[in-house]
């Protein structure tokens, strides 16, 4: 019993001072709701214990990703797991005691400080669970503090299948319905959305980079037509972009949401960071915790959670949001990537987001029967690429070499997606080796 | 086998308990001008102008954050890291929080290679991802005496939302229209706030005298609006629910449902399974009962489990075994909800549950759950101040005879975490208080000392603690009237 055995003197003196003979007794369970059999589940040491389990996690293959599609990879300096891996941060709780949890407490500060100045907006959180839930959260925002008549969000119809389905449930309980407005060439139809918005509009909702990893050329338009019909203007970015692109406060964001471990975590399959900002007048209504600054009886500015009186375990129903437990250390990962890196790192990191996707698919692009990127516009990580036969195959050729890219579902089944990072972006001579060779091998 | 007879180090006598503690305690205070460590931005503020390939009109002019090179962030982490207290620094007794010890070589398990694998790899690419997942699920399925489980629930409150989203897409299978759930007034917030988010009105059920739920009162509740009754169990007090059976065999008969909320399981461990009292639905928090990392906040991971009726309405992807080779493949459940989370939630919380639970087998399993109610028991024992209600497993509420606030302030300077104040509301001045398997005797006996000399401290003395914490005591009321949240809005 590795880490909860008291010595026999020090059990039986326990037992005593209890008064009963056996921990056993100390369980007041109705027999008939007892458990007598067996989970069947055999102890190991720590060492048979992570051999069993990097045994199992050896039976993936290793494989030159180029996958992207809302969880990205960039390397994560070392010093991020040797600080946020420190026992006292660790395993720390929610910083319910604060005069002894300040460490925490200014991390989740300078957090936030950091989302609010990549969007521009007055008011970040310490988190949500990832994009999705984040968007999920701005809904719900949207439908509390828009007094619309009917209650519809809109989505840009290449909203990925797995956010869609999460706001589904998001929306499922106060009977939000969810549409989607046009796009084209890949980027908003202003037109389209024009035709679609109305006063039962309580949000729209645009990303950028968005899901075919376009930047939007003119997410104002969106905001200018979301604030005609009095909908909240929903933006999804992510924390990297941002350090490049215009703060969405300046062009009418009323929210911005994304996903903020593309900081500080790298591939773990599709664990996320949400990140959640807004503007200063729906701050009452903010889902999740916020950390403010304070003053203690030293007269020295200290931090604390602030707000509470939003929150479940005080408003219970009528809490902003049911969220608890978040992703704090995620948070603290996040804040020490982003210390390391600095502006200018920040900044080549992102710049790197856009030049490593444009020079892959120029070098795609001069292969015979490839067409890349489908649509013009500016890139961020990703694109996609056309290929004068069946996407699968081409996925199979590329697997064989020992790289993992994605067939598109949509146009025909002859799409691919491409997705480059400073993680990945040696390898392109590779991926376009490849490439190459299915046309050879064809 | 002959136990022989340990020496004792310093501090770890017997005549310890329930008088003075030698422990004291001075927390790191690095400190600046009139503020504790200064914020990054005020040791460095440095503003670039963007130059990028892209047009102008798409970019920012300038960013404006700290430049520091790495020994000064290293220094800055660790000084913060010093200005905070975690497990690895004392008990941290939070009731229904369970803050037990996390074995640190799951750290070293999470960080394995093989977890850096992309979710969108074809299932065959990702066989090593999917085993894990399966043989986690399955194990959690026979934890909980439930016939299927979903890993994707990000969090205990996501757990919930699930699970109460899947109870109505089974009533509305049924053709079943109902609208409440009810909750117990000792439950967790979040039930109230998830039964809320799904669009449900909330029905408050009062306690009885004895703590746990009334059965006459349930009776009034229960009715054909009924979809879903939450329940903790032991609950909020650390009470065992002795009526289940007639609870369930209540809330069915009305064509309800119940459903288990998972934070106390950390008490049944070998000892009983919510499927067995009759539970259909219930969440696990892997953070608590498996010993992830609570990571000053999170990451948690909420999975649910399901009767097999309600298998079909689980979120999407399920992994099962494959005919054949015996590999693992993804599928969608036949009426499944669709996604709460846009991947598989917290994978690395996933795998290090996976091994705490390999780690420790069934004995291990059941002397956690064994050890966890003793330890609460013991301590009790030890504390000078009333606790109301019993027999109680692995918590207990403590009343205080002064404002729980200020004795949990003054807990502080003894170098422990105070547990949970002012909650449960049933118990006047609530400490509701969980020491976890992890203690040692010792350290439990510096847990009732520090609770002991507080109880004996004069309200007026125990006003002005903290102390010997990073920062005295904080201003919240003011803090909450102008609130300031980013660097942005400092002087």
């Amino acid at each position: 019993m590795p880490y909860a055995t008291h010595a026999g003197d020090d059990r039986s003196a326990m037992l005593d001072a209890v008064g009963v003979a056996d921990p056993d007794d100390l369980f007041d369970i109705p027999e008939s709701v007892r458990f007598d059999g067996n989970y069947g589940i055999e102890a190991h040491s720590e060492r048979a214990t992570k051999a069993a389990v990097e045994g199992i996690l050896d039976e993936s293959p290793e494989l030159t990703e180029f996958l992207g599609g809302g969880h990205y990879d960039h390397y994560v300096p070392s010093v991020v797991d040797h600080l946020s891996l420190r026992g006292e941060f660790l395993t720390s709780y929610t910083q319910y005691q604060p005069e002894v949890d300040q460490g925490f407490l200014q991390a989740l500060f300078e957090f936030q400080s950091l989302v609010a100045e990549l969007t521009g907006l007055g008011v970040a959180n310490c988190s949500m669970y990832d994009r999705s839930t984040a968007v999920g959260e701005a809904l719900l925002l949207a439908d509390r503090v828009r007094a619309t008549d009917g209650d519809e969000v809109l989505v840009p119809e290449s909203l990925p299948d797995r956010v869609r389905s999460v706001l589904e449930n998001y929306a499922d309980g106060p009977d939000i319905g969810i549409d989607t407005y046009p796009t084209t060439e890949g980027t908003v139809d202003i037109d389209g959305l024009a035709d679609r918005i109305d006063g039962d509009t309580s949000m729209v909702y645009a990303a950028t980079p968005n899901a075919r990893g376009l930047l939007e050329p003119d997410l104002g338009a969106v905001g200018d037509l979301a604030d005609d019909h009095d909908a909240l203007f929903c933006v999804g970015s992510d924390a990297v972009a941002l350090g490049i692109l215009e703060p969405p406060a300046a062009y009418g964001a009323d929210v911005v949401v994304g996903d903020a471990s593309v900081l500080g975590l790298p591939t773990t399959y599709g664990m996320g960071l949400g990140l959640f900002a807004c503007r200063e007048e729906f701050l009452r209504q903010v889902p999740g915790r916020l950390v403010g600054a304070g003053t203690d009886d030293d007269g020295n500015r200290a931090y604390t959670l602030t707000l509470q009186t939003r929150e479940q375990h005080i408003r219970r129903e009528r809490a902003t949001s049911n969220i608890c437990t978040n992703q704090a250390w995620l948070a603290l990962r996040a804040a020490i990537h982003a210390a390391w890196l600095g502006p200018d790192g920040l900044v080549d990191l992102a710049e790197e987001c856009v030049t490593g996707i444009a020079e892959a698919c120029k070098r795609i692009d001069d292969l015979d029967g490839f067409d890349a990127p489908v649509y013009d516009g500016n890139h961020f990580r990703e694109a996609l690429i056309d290929v004068d036969a069946p996407a699968s195959d081409v996925v199979d050729h590329c697997r064989h070499a020992g790289i993992a890219l994605r067939a598109v579902e949509d146009a025909g089944e002859k799409r691919l997606a491409v997705c480059v990072t400073d993680t990945n972006r040696e390898q392109v001579d590779g991926l376009v080796d490849a490439l190459a060779g299915y046309r050879g091998a064809a | 086998m002959s136990q022989e007879p340990r020496e004792r180090t310093n501090g770890e006598s017997d005549g310890a308990a329930g008088g003075e503690s030698d422990v004291t305690y001075e927390q790191a205070r690095w400190s600046e001008g009139e503020a504790y460590e200064p914020l990054l931005i005020e040791k460095d503020a440095t503003s670039v102008s963007v130059d990028s390939s892209l047009p102008d009109e798409l970019t920012r002019d300038e960013l404006e954050l700290p430049a520091m090179r790495e020994p000064e962030v290293t220094r800055h982490y660790t000084r913060l890291s010093q200005m905070n207290y975690g497990v690895d620094s004392g008990p941290i007794p939070l009731g229904s929080c369970t803050m037990k010890y996390n074995p640190r070589f799951t750290e070293d398990v999470a960080a394995h290679r093989g977890n850096r694998v992309h979710p969108l790899r074809a299932d065959d690419d990702k066989q090593g991802i999917l085993r894990l997942l399966y043989e986690l699920q399955e194990t959690l399925a026979t934890i909980g005496g439930m016939d299927a489980v979903t890993l994707q629930p990000p969090a205990g409150a996501a757990g919930e939302f699930t699970g109460i989203q899947v109870a109505k897409a089974y009533h509305e299978a049924n053709g079943d229209d109902r609208s409440e759930v009810i909750v117990p007034e000792s439950a967790h917030g979040t039930n109230f706030a998830s039964a809320a988010m799904a669009g449900y009105d909330v029905v408050e059920l009062p306690s009885n005298d004895d703590g746990r739920v009334g059965v006459e009162a349930l009776e009034a509740a229960v009715s054909d609006e009924t979809a879903l009754l939450m329940l903790t169990n032991p609950n909020t007090l650390g009470l065992f629910e002795r009526s289940i059976e007639k609870i369930a065999e209540l809330v069915h008969d009305a064509g309800g449902l119940l459903y288990y909320d998972g934070a106390n399981l950390n008490s049944l461990l070998g000892k009983a399974r919510p499927g067995d009292m009759g539970f259909d639905i219930m969440h696990f928090n892997l953070h608590k009962t498996f010993a992830t990392p609570h990571g000053g906040g999170g990451p948690g991971q909420g999975p649910i489990g399901v009767r097999g009726d309600l298998a079909p309405f689980l979120p999407t992807p399920q992994v099962r075994e494959g005919e054949g080779e015996g590999g693992c493949e993804t599928y969608e459940p036949e009426h499944s909800i669709g996604r709460v989370h846009e991947f598989m939630g917290n994978w690395l919380v996933l795998v290090k549950a996976y091994a705490y639970i390999l780690r420790h087998g069934d004995e291990g399993l059941e002397n956690v759950s064994e050890t966890a109610v003793l330890n609460a028991n013991y301590l009790a024992e030890r504390i000078e101040y009333d606790v109301p209600y019993g027999p109680f497993h692995h918590e207990f509420v403590a009343s205080a005879d002064s404002d729980a606030a200020d004795v949990a302030k003054g807990m502080l300077d003894h170098g422990v975490h105070p547990p949970t104040t002012k909650w449960p509301e049933i118990v006047d001045e609530a400490l509701m208080t969980e020491p976890t398997e992890t203690e040692s005797k010792a350290r439990l006996d510096d847990l009732a000392a520090a609770f002991n000399a507080v109880a004996a401290t004069d309200p007026e003395t125990l006003a002005e603690t903290p102390a010997t914490t990073a920062a005295r005591r904080i201003d919240q009321a003011s803090a909450a009237r102008t609130p300031r949240l980013s660097w942005h809005t400092l002087e």
